[in-house]
């Protein structure tokens, strides 16, 4: 297997990383750019190297450990620049990569794949498990928010500033960013859990409802949808909701590890 | 091609003196066209702000020897005896006089390091003496180079990012929490000097909307009207602290204004809405309880003073990284000038090589009458060659070596030493 594009992949992730580090240091608007323009890059190299491995063995990328935990640190890195984007705020991005770059590093650490191959196939099938990744990844982000918020939360009540705050997104504004990410979560999730439903639905002389991976992708959905209620406008709004939130990815860490892993009989790494 | 500045400012001058030699934009202008007539200078630029007052120029001969006259012109422009200015004034030249504007631009020269309004004024001021054909190619450049700096001082470092004051601190740390303020609300309480200076800092973050609350009406309504906002009366906690995102109190009083009890009732109407609380009173206006209190952020002086001082300390510490900059700049603005003068040189020696071939031609080519006039044509045309092969070479590793112009320091002398009084360019 050709191992240019994952070199080339952790390379430009890795320079990322150490420009938006830099941009939080120094506040230079020059290195931030550069850092989500890597990040980019990151991300394009990234998609070839899924779509090499993908051809190469004839398969998804999600059909073993490793391309489910690439494929999760690539949905990561595009919710992300989404986000990016969207809030024109560059300085969570030192905080995101390293979530990014671990993922798509420890994949390749991934041990060999033992399970049998899933059930179900097909278009349906596909977007069914690419959705349910995409909503871990926004999880994902909006804990990584939750986390700078509470941090930043606790050097502002404490009156501890350092030289950090003030690079830092506004607290509301980490809110609203959090809030953005659980909002693409959810729709992912709602979807991707549908489309699932369907899949089984259409397998022959498969009608299985009661695996624990529903009543969990279930509780997931309910606690995040409590999470974007309460965030938005009740007396539970910033750090409270943010313990939430980080409390619902424990959740889902859960869902994605131990309930996969253990307890479902159709799931394997999604 | 030299540099002049002369000027005053807040190290050098009392306020009594900066303000009798500041000068309006009116001013500027019939100064800058006095100095250009006189022959003082040949580009002329006047940067006035409130701690300076300083004449930068080209003098059409040595920069040295136009400052007394420059000096003299200052002191009858605006009628203030020579002995008051003279001790006031500083004179720098060429590379000092680059470096100071520099300097200036960069905020390093400022009363308050880094502050960021002088890049605007330097930037008028230019763009002023420039509508008014009061500059030229030295000052163009040496202006647009000021603003590089400036502009690159602060993106590239810190100098001007900090708040510096309590009422400043105050207000970022309320963008901390909530971003942007323009669609924010604020309550004042107190009609005083500190709440003036912490609402005017307010209105400039773009507040979107603004109470006052004092216990002497008359004076919340002045400050009110002052500032656009809306008076409350004193005493209205329930109404007053329900929509406001920022409170600045800054009232005399001997207990707090603000107790625990209030804000936790206004809290528990408002459904826990952030609130930010700067406590600017001494003796504090704010129950230090209230601070404890969910999604309530409470700054006292105290707490804002240290801020100012953290801040102070980190500016100070980007000092060398913004001197570095303006010494990059300085370099290259020497290069060019340094480049524009040599290359003059050589036009001027090449013309005067020209003249000395024609009459050396004509004195020598006289007696040989032998010669036809296409000998003679080709003679002259061989010299041509060759003088312009002596003086092509160095002229064009005058134009791209810089290392080259560095070593030549002394453009003037190389004249003295070619070209008489007379044939200098």
């Amino acid at each position: 297997m050709n191992h240019l594009f994952p070199i080339l992949t952790a390379l430009a992730y890795l320079v990322s990383f150490g420009l938006y580090i830099r941009f939080l240091g120094t506040g230079n608007k020059l290195t931030g750019r550069l850092g989500t323009l890597l990040l980019g890059l990151g991300l394009i190299v990234h998609y070839f190297a899924l779509l090499e491995r993908s051809r190469g063995l004839h398969t998804v990328p999600y059909h073993d450990l490793y391309g489910s935990m690439s494929l999760f640190g690539w949905l990561l890195a595009l919710t992300y620049l989404g986000l990016e984007l969207y809030h024109r705020q560059r300085s969570v991005g030192a905080f995101v990569l390293p979530f990014i770059l671990v993922f798509f590093l420890a994949a390749h650490l991934a041990p060999a794949d033992r399970l049998s191959p899933p059930a179900a196939h097909g278009v349906v099938f596909a977007f069914h498990v690419t959705l349910s990744i995409l909503a871990y990844a926004a999880f994902a982000l909006s804990f990584v928010l939750s986390l700078i918020f509470l941090g930043e939360e606790r050097l502002l009540r404490s009156h501890k500033l350092g030289e950090v705050v003030w690079r830092l997104p506004p607290l509301e504004l980490l809110d609203q960013m959090s809030r953005s990410s659980v909002l693409v979560g959810l729709i992912s999730i709602a979807i991707g859990t549908t489309l699932g439903f369907v899949s089984v639905d259409r397998l022959p002389g498969q009608n299985s409802f009661y695996d624990p991976k529903y009543v969990i992708t279930l509780l997931v959905l309910a606690l995040y949808a409590l999470y974007f209620r309460l965030a938005g406008t009740t007396a539970w709004r910033g750090a409270r909701a943010s313990r939430l939130c980080i409390f619902n990815f424990v959740i889902v860490v859960l869902s994605f590890t131990v309930v996969n892993l253990y307890l479902s009989h159709s799931h394997r790494y999604f | 091609m030299e540099i002049v500045l002369v000027g005053l400012n807040h190290r050098t001058a009392p306020v009594e003196v900066r303000e009798r030699v500041s000068f309006t934009t009116e001013q500027a202008k019939r100064a800058a066209e006095e100095l250009r007539a006189r022959g003082i200078l040949e580009e002329t630029l006047v940067l006035s702000t409130c701690n300076r007052s300083e004449v930068y120029g080209v003098p059409p001969e040595s920069s040295h020897e136009c400052a007394p006259g420059l000096s003299t012109f200052l002191s009858e422009f605006h009628s203030v005896r020579p002995d008051i200015l003279s001790v006031s004034l500083y004179h720098h030249y060429d590379r000092e006089a680059v470096r100071h504007l520099f300097r200036v631009a960069a905020g390093l020269d400022s009363m308050l390091l880094g502050e960021a309004e002088i890049l605007g004024q330097v930037r008028e001021a230019y763009r002023f003496a420039h509508e008014h054909g009061a500059t030229g190619p030295v000052l163009n450049r040496l202006f647009q180079g000021a603003l590089e700096v400036g502009k690159r001082v602060r993106t590239e470092t810190e100098l001007g990012t900090r708040p510096m004051s309590v009422a400043s601190a105050g207000v970022k740390l309320a963008e901390r929490i909530f971003g942007k303020l323009s669609e924010r609300k604020a309550l004042v309480l107190g009609a005083g000097t500190i709440s003036e200076q912490v609402v005017s800092h307010l209105r400039d973050r773009g507040i979107a909307q603004l109470q006052v609350m004092n216990r002497s009406w008359d004076r919340a309504d002045v400050l009110a009207k002052e500032f656009g906002g809306k008076v409350i009366g004193w005493g209205e906690w329930d109404t007053a602290l329900q929509s406001p995102d920022v409170v600045v109190s800054s009232v005399s009083a001997e207990e707090p204004v603000l107790r625990r009890d209030i804000v936790e009732r206004a809290m528990a109407a408002r459904g826990n809405r952030a609130l930010f609380l700067m406590d600017l009173g001494v003796p504090r206006n704010i129950d230090p309880g209230v601070g404890e209190l969910y999604n309530v952020y409470v700054y006292n002086t105290d707490d804002l003073s240290e801020i100012v001082q953290q801040n102070r300390n980190a500016r100070e510490s980007e000092i060398p990284l913004a001197q570095g900059i303006v010494d990059e700049h300085v370099a290259k603005f020497l290069s060019w000038q340094a480049s524009v003068e040599l290359v003059g040189l050589v036009d001027a020696l090449r013309i005067k090589m020209r003249e000395e071939r024609a009459s050396f031609i004509r004195a020598r080519m006289e007696p040989m009458k032998h010669l036809t006039e296409t000998d003679r044509a080709h003679v002259e045309k061989l010299m041509d060659e060759m003088l312009e092969k002596l003086l092509l070479g160095p002229a064009e590793r005058l134009r791209g070596e810089k290392e080259l112009r560095r070593k030549i320091q002394n453009v003037e002398a190389l004249r003295d030493l070619f070209l008489s009084n007379r044939e200098k360019p």
